[in-house]
């Protein structure tokens, strides 16, 4: 991986510029527009004249107010580095138990003490945490964040389905948006990491890990090709919609053998893969074997097919979850499950083939009339209980990711004890994706990504204080309190009589 | 003879007694979330024939009554979801651009699993609307959750009628294909919106118009009646309430504006996510706000949707209730008002309001229900901890004074729905298609409604 704090302060500030200049250039045609379509006459000329002083001195302006502003877009908002020190406070380490008056010092973008008794660096930057509780900023092991900004009516803003069935070099981090509004709105609830992932199709493409900060790709990645997407063939009898005489029903039989077809497909994918993998390597080995012709999609493929990196299979129902594990077993690749409805009836399989659960389903509703009605609240408590390895991930598109703790929280209220429910959304995830030697918990040498708050970080009710991304102190502002600002005083205006 | 008619008349003395005290709930030792004068810590709330009889500590109630032990509980007012399309078999008739002959109230479904699932996370009553594919939508159905009784007891029989009206994206029909041989419908654009609405109105003024003169005599010639038109003249004259589906701000502003010009209320404006932008115009108006607590950015209407969008409107006065629109969401509206002391700071019993008294106001039936109140009706909901929190959960949901949630007994029932399911799997007739059986039939409709098919409902035309 390559550095990420040593080039990250200078793209900071080049690409900080660009928005203000955009607006004021635009504002600048605009303005010129309008005087040089005004009437052109003796009268006006001096008036036009006066336009035209009146335009260059607000482009100096503008010229100046971009000068002086340091962080750009609100988009762009990516904070300052430091040495800090948050003292006084009660810190929930998740991995090490919850030091209740300690300090955590936070440099190079590092963890680099935590304890009830550490010395604070000379010249550290202090935050009085006295009142205040820290923890590890929260992963979203299952979003689109990035990807999908406005879901109807903008499918211009949208980048989760790549058309075709077999995508695997189609890669999430390339299509992430770091200036989409999303990004700031969900960091300011105490989400600093997600796992954002492409949909579409059998193979849907390769997910990626990012921190929610950053002006380009380069500075929010943190695991560039995290997990392969699946959708995972299923059992549907839905046969499309037809118009004017509503859903079609697929002849049970049929959709058996529509999904043993596609498992097949995929099998034949991995197959290929496999034979692709080892004729590169053999040329590698020796030159004289005739070359064999590049695929980028089977080129992809290799380390998944391997087991080099995790494949990640969306699949909710019982029955797709164990065809899942015979798969896994089969052509012996890392599997993770996401959705995961029914995962806990499968719990001694999962646990034998070494599979996790990315859990997508609180917000959801029970399948079956007759399910209980809490049957997805219940769920994670019920993983719990048997020993699966999973994480509570949200499975949105990205403008409600911000909502993570709470629905950790809701799972706690249906039995996961309180613990659980915390490591759900912090070290679980950071484990399942492979990132908890840097990410998931208050720990030294770790990513500084924490979230400091008056309260439980999975009440609705707590606020976040202080929230640090890489070591950054950020802004908590985002759209919404921009939109919050511009409105909040608002007067009754001149109302419209047509 | 005459000891054994005393007798008689002692018993049957008694059994009226007993009558009277089974028809009281005594609720023990509570912290008891008022909704309109505070919190009560350890609480008593007697229930007798479904009003809230009295309010105090160390309660008593008659031999016979059902006493609830709430000692460590939380109790709050039943919640009140002021936009919701449970129970209903059809939503939308997108057909044309003004459905108002249309009621909600014919395509009610009591057996509905929405409706249980509500209950299990306190809601007690609910203002059913048409969808939002027409500017001038059917006549909605205030209703309380009483599963499990005939559809006639739903209906809250002294709230006001209402309908729907819709602005922006959904009644212009943007998100819609439109197939070859399909003509188009009025309107396109949000002008044409506008007129529609304005046509609606102007053709019901000339109704009423036609009426007076019929009712003063001025001729002896009956108007010929017309079900379009009849609930727009109820508009007119503040019979009926108008609860408007709408985003963007100046859309919004323009509704108010025309109900000006035809010098009418709007009771609510639905959504208006963009609220916030007008709030002193609509404060000054007495219009409510039924919003969603945080959602934003699924349309393109819905990207200037904020947080603050409770906290701004209840800052000018407005009455501001948070709706769900959702089967789903429905369940959790208690942390959906707990979010809104988050942003912008909402005080609490202002927050709790506006899951229960606000909406109750906004629908009319703020006299009889959405608070814990002498006289109110019983709707109540007894929580495990306080419903803010995230760790809470709803152990028993009364409508009326009557239990139509109880968590121990749902628990308690599992066992045998579970046997039940699985001597029904069993029959002949649900044999899976490959152990012989035959292909399973689910009805259209019960398919269009499962929201979990993001296609399904793409298709169908979202609602929000």
């Amino acid at each position: 991986m390559r550095n990420r704090f040593v080039t990250a302060d200078s793209q900071r500030r080049r690409a900080s510029l660009h928005p203000l200049f955009s607006v004021c250039f635009r504002a600048f045609r605009v303005f010129r527009g309008w005087i040089e379509t005004t009437e052109y006459t003796e009268g006006t000329r001096n008036t036009r004249t006066l336009a035209y002083i009146t335009l260059a001195s607000l482009w100096l302006g503008g010229l100046f107010a971009v000068a002086a502003q340091s962080d750009g877009s609100q988009q762009n908002k990516t904070g300052r580095g430091g040495t800090f020190a948050i003292t006084n406070s009660r810190i929930v380490t998740v991995s090490g138990g919850v030091i209740e008056n300690g300090t955590v010092v936070i440099q190079d973008g590092k963890i680099a003490a935590v304890g009830a008794d550490v010395a604070i660096p000379a010249g550290a930057e202090r935050i009085d945490g006295k009142g205040l509780s820290v923890f590890p900023g929260m992963i979203d092991a299952g979003t689109n964040l990035g990807l999908a900004e406005i879901g109807q009516g903008a499918n211009a803003t949208m980048d989760v389905a790549e058309t075709g069935s077999m995508n695997a070099n189609a890669k999430a981090i390339l299509g992430v948006n770091p200036h989409s509004s999303h990004v700031n709105v969900t960091r300011v609830n105490g989400i600093t990491t997600v796992l954002s992932q492409p949909s579409g199709g059998l193979i849907a493409g390769q997910s990626t890990v990012i921190d929610l900060n950053g002006s380009t790709q380069g500075d929010m990645v943190v695991v560039p090709a995290a997990g392969l997407v699946i959708n995972f063939p299923r059992i549907s009898t839905f046969g499309g919609f037809n118009p004017g005489a509503g859903p079609q029903v697929v002849d049970f039989n049929e959709a058996v053998k529509r999904r043993d077809t596609q498992i097949e497909e995929l099998k034949t994918a991995f197959k290929k893969a496999e034979n692709y993998g080892r004729a590169k390597d053999a040329y590698a080995k020796d030159k004289a074997i005739p070359y064999p012709a590049t695929d980028t999609r089977l080129e992809a493929l290799v380390p998944y097919v391997r087991g080099e990196r995790p494949i990640i299979f969306t699949a909710e129902r019982e029955r797709d979850i164990r065809a899942i594990v015979k798969f896994v077993s089969e052509t012996k690749v890392k599997g993770i499950i996401s959705g995961g409805q029914e995962a806990w009836k499968v719990a001694d399989d999962l646990k034998k083939n070494n599979i996790a659960v990315i859990y997508t389903n609180i917000y959801n509703l029970p399948v079956r009339d007759d399910d209980n009605y809490d049957f997805l609240f219940e769920a994670p408590a019920k993983m719990q209980q048997a020993g699966v390895k999973f994480a509570i991930s949200t499975g949105d598109g990205g403008a409600e990711v911000r909502d993570l703790p709470y629905q950790a929280g809701i799972a706690s209220a249906f039995g996961l004890p309180k613990e659980e429910a915390l490591k759900s959304v912090t070290l679980y995830p950071a484990q399942i994706l492979g990132v908890s030697d840097r990410l998931g918990s208050i720990e030294v040498g770790k990513m500084a990504n924490i979230v400091v708050t008056d309260g439980d970080m999975l009440e609705p009710r707590t606020n976040v204080k202080y929230l640090f991304i890489e070591g950054r102190l950020l802004p908590l502002t985002s759209r919404h309190t921009e939109l919050f600002d511009s409105f909040k005083d608002r007067k009754e205006s001149k109302a419209l009589i047509p | 003879m005459k000891t054994f008619t005393s007798l008689i008349i002692v018993l049957l003395l008694s059994l009226a007694a007993n009558a009277q005290t089974r028809n009281e709930v005594l609720i023990k030792n509570a912290t008891v979330l008022t909704a309109s004068h505070g919190t009560l810590e350890n609480t008593d709330i007697l229930i007798r024939n479904g009003k809230i009889e009295k309010i105090g500590k160390g309660l008593s109630a008659g031999a016979g009554a059902k006493i609830i032990d709430a000692t460590g509980k939380f109790v709050s007012p039943g919640i009140i979801d002021a936009h919701s399309h449970a129970m209903m078999d059809a939503i939308n008739e997108g057909s044309l651009s003004v459905t108002s002959m249309t009621r909600i109230r014919d395509v009610l479904n009591p057996t509905d699993i929405a409706i249980y699932r509500a209950l299990a996370g306190g809601v007690t009553a609910a203002n059913l609307l048409h969808g939002s594919a027409n500017a001038i939508g059917g006549q909605n159905s205030t209703v309380k959750f009483k599963y499990g009784r005939p559809i006639e007891e739903f209906p809250i029989a002294d709230a006001p009628p209402g309908i729907k009206f819709a602005m922006g994206e959904n009644p212009k029909r943007s998100s819609q294909t439109i197939q070859p041989g399909q003509t188009l419908r009025y309107p396109r654009t949000r002008m044409g919106t506008l007129e529609v609405m304005r046509d609606a109105f102007v053709r019901a003024r000339d109704y009423k118009q036609t009426w007076d003169n019929y009712r003063a005599k001025k001729t002896n010639i009956p108007p010929r009646r017309d079900i379009e038109l009849e609930p727009l003249v109820e508009v007119l004259e503040g019979k009926r309430l108008v609860h408007a589906h709408g985003y963007r701000s100046d859309e919004h502003l323009n509704l108010l504006l025309l109900a000006d010009e035809f010098g009418f209320r709007v009771a609510t404006l639905q959504h208006g996510l963009e609220a916030y932008k007008i709030a002193p115009e609509i404060a000054r108006r007495g219009t409510g706000v039924s919003i969603f607590a945080d959602s934003w950015s699924y349309k393109l209407e819905a990207y200037d949707s904020i947080p603050y969008n409770a906290y701004i409107l209840w800052k000018n006065g407005v009455v501001v209730s948070i709706n769900s629109d959702s089967d789903e969401r429905i369940r959790r509206l208690n942390l959906d008002a707990a979010k809104m002391m988050k942003y912008g700071g909402v005080p609490e019993e202002e927050a709790l309001k506006m899951v229960t008294l606000n909406p109750a106001k906004q629908l009319g039936i703020d006299k009889r229900t959405g608070s814990i109140e002498q006289g109110k009706d019983a709707d109540i909901a007894i929580w495990n901890a306080h419903p803010f929190s995230i760790y809470s959960r709803v152990d028993m949901t009364l409508i009326e004074g009557e239990v139509y949630f109880d968590r121990s007994v749902d628990i308690q029932k599992r066992a045998e729905i579970a046997k039940e399911r699985e001597t029904l799997e069993k029959l002949d007739i649900n044999k899976a298609p490959s152990s012989g059986g035959t292909q399973p039939r689910i009805p259209a409709e019960k398919r269009l409604k499962d929201r979990d098919e993001a296609d399904l409902q793409r298709l169908e035309g979202d609602n929000r």
